[in-house]
């Protein structure tokens, strides 16, 4: 634990995935500061969890670089200070406690330290009194938050969050995010999806609508929740993106929709 | 149908007597394949995990023999050692034809394939599961393969018992390498094939009966294991 270098910021650039043959993140290029609470917004299908997975480094672009200040290589140094809670909790075979003590043991945590930590954080979800039952025996609601602890407990420069409050009731979702306040207020950068806009606006600094596997709009949150510049933005906060299709392959600049 | 009532009558007095004569055979029996299954489950574990954690050339054709090696049929594996290890052989200087390590080499031969091709089963439904949280949580190759048979170890008891069933109850190949020897080399299996074939049948179905126990003992923890598991880790 001597690198204190930061990770950040995070500098995305002609990044590409394809996988079939087919391209599914067209050529996103942005930069993520530190500090920032990026929304990753668009419909079901647009890319959102790839494009999380690429910056996360789990998926090996076709074309394009993913810059962790500077470093391309997701060297382990950089891997160590990220965390991320996938759309579908992945829990380990062991008790909810023994499932965040893993990871803090894969972060180099003492032994000693690592149950308090585990517990405490386990508290901080609303878990405690659950530490002690097998992972996978808890609900899909419970485990998520547990995944959720599992990432806090690490302490993350950098936490991704797909969709963490998906299957959760009102006041789970309430404490996701007031966990999710905390964190960043602990210093994390977040960068999550969510299809809850008023989440969205609760939690983001900055926004980033993505339409089949493009990023078509990037702007501060306030901004984008006043108005989006771009069209199918648009009609995705209306509700209704389903029922607009595009005129013209994306020419140049802007796109061009129309209702049909 | 007396005399079958009488042998069985007979073969009981022996257990319950603890003959010596089928005492020594039964605890040779438990040595030989106690020592081939640690043995093979110290290769085959970290091979099967490996074979799904690691990617290099000639992995498929490894795989495919490694499946076809499980049917190997006993008596050629008997064969082959035989020819390996006897005076004339390359191996015939270790002069380990005729013992107990000869049997457990070729229980060996005969259960690695078994365990390695189980638990490599095992092991890629796992980290198919697990592999982005692992990826994640920076967790290397090395630590992937702890992880992956430590939270398949229920499953991974059962092939390992598999194993054992299997290597107990082989007959041909101890046989050939063992020559069924006795004090030295006798054990179960080949107990009753050559008991039967004296006509002592009170001895061998003595001997008959502890085997079927054991079998059904290991079938009713492999179960049991099962039941545990699954109430205790959700697997
Ligand atoms: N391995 C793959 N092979 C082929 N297609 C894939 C693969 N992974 C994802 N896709 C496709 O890529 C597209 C984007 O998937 P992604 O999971 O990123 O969507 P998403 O924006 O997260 O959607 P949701 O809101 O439903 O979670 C989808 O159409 C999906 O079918
Ligand atoms: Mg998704």
């Amino acid at each position: 634990m001597t690198e204190i270098r930061s990770i950040l910021p995070l500098s995305v650039n002609g990044l590409c995935f394809e996988a079939r043959g087919k391209r599914l993140v067209k050529e996103a290029t942005f930069k993520i500061e530190a500090g920032s609470r990026t929304m990753v917004l668009g419909a079901n299908g647009a890319g959102k969890s790839l494009l999380l997975r690429l910056c996360h480094g789990l998926l090996d672009p076709a074309q394009g670089t993913v810059s962790w200040n500077g470093d391309v290589s997701f060297s382990k140094a950089v891997r160590a200070r990220q965390a991320m809670v996938f759309q579908r909790p992945v829990m380990l075979r062991r008790t909810a406690l023994a499932n965040i003590e893993y990871a803090l043991k894969l972060q180099g945590v003492e032994k000693a330290e690592r149950a308090d930590r585990a517990y405490s954080v386990l508290k901080r979800v609303g878990l405690g009194r659950l530490a002690d039952q097998p992972a996978r025996v808890l609900s899909f609601g419970e485990q998520q938050r547990l995944a959720m602890a599992r990432a806090w407990a690490i302490r993350p420069e950098v936490l991704f969050l797909d969709e963490p409050s998906a299957s959760l009731d009102p006041s789970a979702t309430h404490s996701i995010e007031e966990s999710i306040t905390a964190i960043a207020e602990e210093g994390a950068t977040i960068i999550m999806t969510t299809h809850d806009l008023g989440q969205a606006k609760r939690l983001g600094t900055d926004v980033m609508f993505l339409h089949r596997g493009r990023i078509l709009e990037q702007a501060n949150a306030s901004d984008f929740f006043a108005g989006p510049k771009n069209d199918l933005a648009q009609a995705f906060l209306r509700g209704d993106l389903l029922w607009w299709k595009r005129k013209a392959p994306y020419p140049g600049g802007g796109i061009e929709a129309q209702k049909i | 149908m007396d005399e079958f009532a009488s042998a069985f009558q007979a073969a009981f007095q022996l257990i319950v007597s603890l003959d010596s004569n089928l005492f020594e055979i039964v605890s040779l029996s438990l040595q030989v394949s106690l020592s081939a299954v640690l043995i093979a489950s110290l290769i085959g574990l970290p091979l099967g995990a490996a074979l799904v954690l690691f990617t290099f050339p000639g992995k498929r054709g490894l795989v495919v023999m490694l499946n076809a090696l499980m049917g190997l049929p006993p008596v050629v594996v008997g064969l082959i050692l035989y020819l390996l290890l006897s005076r004339s052989g390359p191996l015939g200087v270790l002069g380990l034809l005729f013992t107990p390590t000869a049997m457990i080499i070729a229980q060996v031969i005969l259960i690695t394939p078994i365990i390695a091709a189980l638990t490599r089963q095992v092991v890629q439904e796992l980290w198919s599961e697990y592999r982005e949280q692992l990826m994640s949580l920076g967790c290397s190759p090395s630590c992937a393969i702890r992880t992956l048979l430590w939270d398949g170890r229920f499953s991974l008891i059962t092939t390992v018992l598999a194993g054992f069933g299997r290597a107990s109850a082989e007959v041909g190949a101890v046989m050939i390498v063992g020559g069924n020897i006795d004090h030295v080399t006798r054990v179960m299996t080949t107990a009753i094939a050559l008991e039967v074939s004296k006509g002592d049948l009170a001895l061998a179905l003595g001997l008959g009966i502890i085997l079927l126990s054991l079998s059904l003992g290991i079938n009713a923890t492999a179960f049991l294991l099962g039941e545990f598991a699954k109430k205790r880790i959700g697997a």
